[in-house]
């Protein structure tokens, strides 16, 4: 049985489709994610799938629950991490897994022998009785992780959990995860707009964009449909000079706003000849860099647009994409 | 029964743990009974219910806090919206009702904490020790109260977005409530318009149930007050329930 069945999901919001006939599986134990810019539908979708919004159409099956049909049914079998906060600052992380505890009916003896080894598990076992407050942001979110996971549940719902972390908890936080994931053989959805995190953690991805998934695959697949190798050159002058550029190593260049991205195999071998091209056709170059195709430029391939321009966020997002190129 | 109980112990423990809010709300209840009950005291006597000011006062001044105390402890829900606990609440399997309840009994609970902190408070500037009976009468009109603020609180927090409009329900709502409810002046002496929008104000008979138990007599026949609490609570546990039902996420 698969542990989450998606066909045709859609929510609109007036007059804007937030979710397009969205359509996936998931198996059990995979981690998948749903990677997009801020505003794709990541989170409308996960809100359905968790029963908080209902769909106006469409089908989806979470561990053998029908969202719409058996709402309980969903519910207990789904541990959840929304993108706010949602603990409460005024009691103790053990208090705050407690009360949780007790929401899902876990008998007491179970509850306080699971408590005990998921704060392990996420490394709070010494903070437990420090109010919430105390904490900071990445000990909130690894608080909420196992505070989702205290009743077992087969299928967890991530939203965006490394939104505002820093790098080395980020980190921390993705090592976590895979831990869990290996260790309890539970289902993972994250959404994500960070393509390190998408390609770090997921075993299969779903680009969403504009309320509809434009592809789905392991991150390996989806970046070799970008071919080899990518130089991105920063230059204002793709029209006309750049974009009828095709000798036969290049096999595709695509444009996006100040900058263009030729993917090809072997960049270091014909980068020479390329600027040398470049200079004949008197274009001008900000600047040249070469790597592997990333989840963004797969993404730049099916949008025509990179994620940090399509969202409305950050300077983080920014410095997280250029981190993402350098490795 | 067991997330009524964990819901209600939350609000509790929370409550315990906030000092500077049960200092803070007693504040004002303690300013009335001292300052308005000493100073008119000298000058105010209402023969047929009690001998003092101050002693006529007590009643008015518990159900007071009472009042105020569950009516925020019901519109604290939106706090809890805003902090996103509300959500951890929602999407658990358990029916809406059992969370409306729980909070309800939570707050019911600490303002009847909050109004025996009053009442014990009130043994010092001359309230005479009824019996124990009585005072389970008192207790059983400060929870009839509670429950009934409490809820209308969790009606008022299931409409609103944020707390900007708390100061709105503090003016139009608690205010009023309160002045009318012939907490501070006996009934018989209103003008026959204010005797009306007193009689029609449900906190007036909890503070005579109160009165009753406190002192033996009261302006308004006890199981008359009890009827007329009993049914306001009930009444207003639908409308919470009601509207907390379609709180959205």
């Amino acid at each position: 049985m698969k542990a989450v069945t998606v066909v045709d999901l859609t929510k609109k919001f007036g007059d804007f489709t937030a979710v397009d006939r969205v359509s996936f599986d998931i198996e059990q134990g995979e981690i998948f994610g749903l990677l997009g810019p801020n505003g794709a539908g990541k989170t409308t979708t996960i809100s359905m799938l968790a029963t908080i919004l209902s769909p106006d159409s469409g089908k989806a099956l979470v561990a053998g629950h029908d969202i719409q049909k058996d709402q309980p049914g969903v519910r207990k079998s789904i541990g959840i991490v929304f993108q706010d906060p949602s603990l409460d600052e005024e009691l103790t992380g053990w208090e705050n897994m407690d009360f949780h505890g007790r929401l899902y009916r876990i008998p007491k003896k179970i509850r306080l022998e699971r408590m005990e080894e998921l704060l392990d598990l996420v490394g709070l076992t010494e903070r437990k009785d420090d109010f919430v407050k105390t904490y900071s942001g990445g000990m909130r979110r690894r608080l909420e992780i196992a505070r989702g996971l205290l009743h077992r549940p087969k299928v967890l719902f991530l939203d965006e959990p490394t939104l505002g972390l820093d790098p080395q908890t980020r980190n921390y936080l993705w090592d976590y995860i895979e831990k869990l994931s290996n260790e309890m053989n539970i289902s993972v959805i994250l959404t994500t707009h960070y393509m390190d995190e998408a390609d770090r953690l997921c075993d299969r991805i779903g680009i969403i964009d504009r309320g509809k998934i434009i592809a789905i695959d392991t991150p390996e697949n989806l970046k070799k449909t970008m071919g080899g190798d990518v130089i991105t050159i920063r230059s204002p002058d793709y029209h006309g000079r750049i974009a009828d550029l095709k000798p036969n190593w290049i096999e595709k260049v695509e444009s996006y706003d100040g900058f263009f991205s030729i993917a090809l195999h072997g960049a270091e071998e014909h980068l020479s000849e390329l600027i040398r091209i470049l200079v004949e056709r008197q274009v001008t170059i900000s600047s040249v860099s070469v790597h592997k195709p990333t989840l963004e430029d797969v993404f730049l391939h099916y949008t025509g647009r990179r994620i940090r321009d399509s969202g409305n966020s950050a300077k983080e997002q920014m410095r997280m994409t250029y981190r993402a190129r350098r490795h | 029964m067991d997330v009524i109980y964990t819901i209600w112990l939350r609000n509790v423990k929370r409550y315990l743990r906030s000092r500077s809010r049960i200092v803070g709300s007693l504040g004002m209840p303690l300013f009335f009974l001292i300052i308005l009950g000493f100073g008119l005291n000298s000058v105010v006597t209402i023969p047929s219910v009690s001998e003092n000011y101050v002693e006529f006062l007590v009643p008015g001044i518990v159900s007071m806090s009472v009042l105020f105390t569950s009516i925020f402890s019901g519109v604290q829900i939106i706090w809890d919206k805003q902090f996103g606990f509300l959500k951890e609440t929602l999407v658990a399997p358990v029916s809406r009702i059992e969370i409306m309840l729980g909070q309800t009994f939570g707050g019911a609970t600490t303002a009847i904490i909050q109004g025996t902190i009053i009442l014990v408070l009130s043994l010092f500037v001359g309230l005479n020790i009824p019996g124990i009976g009585g005072f389970l009468i008192a207790f059983g009109f400060m929870a009839l109260i509670g429950v009934g603020f409490t809820s209308l609180g969790i009606a008022i927090a299931s409409r609103m977005e944020d707390m900007n409009g708390f100061q709105l329900i503090m003016s139009f709502l608690i205010f009023p409530i309160f002045g009318l409810s012939g907490a501070m002046f006996p009934i018989e002496s209103l003008p026959p318009m204010f005797r009306s929008l007193t009689l029609a104000d449900p906190l007036t008979y909890g503070v005579e149930g109160i009165r009753f138990g406190l002192y033996g007599v009261s302006q308004i026949n006890p199981l008359t007050c009890l009827g007329v609490l009993l049914s306001f609570s009930t009444a207003m546990i639908f409308v919470g329930a009601f509207l907390f039902r379609k709180v959205k996420m």
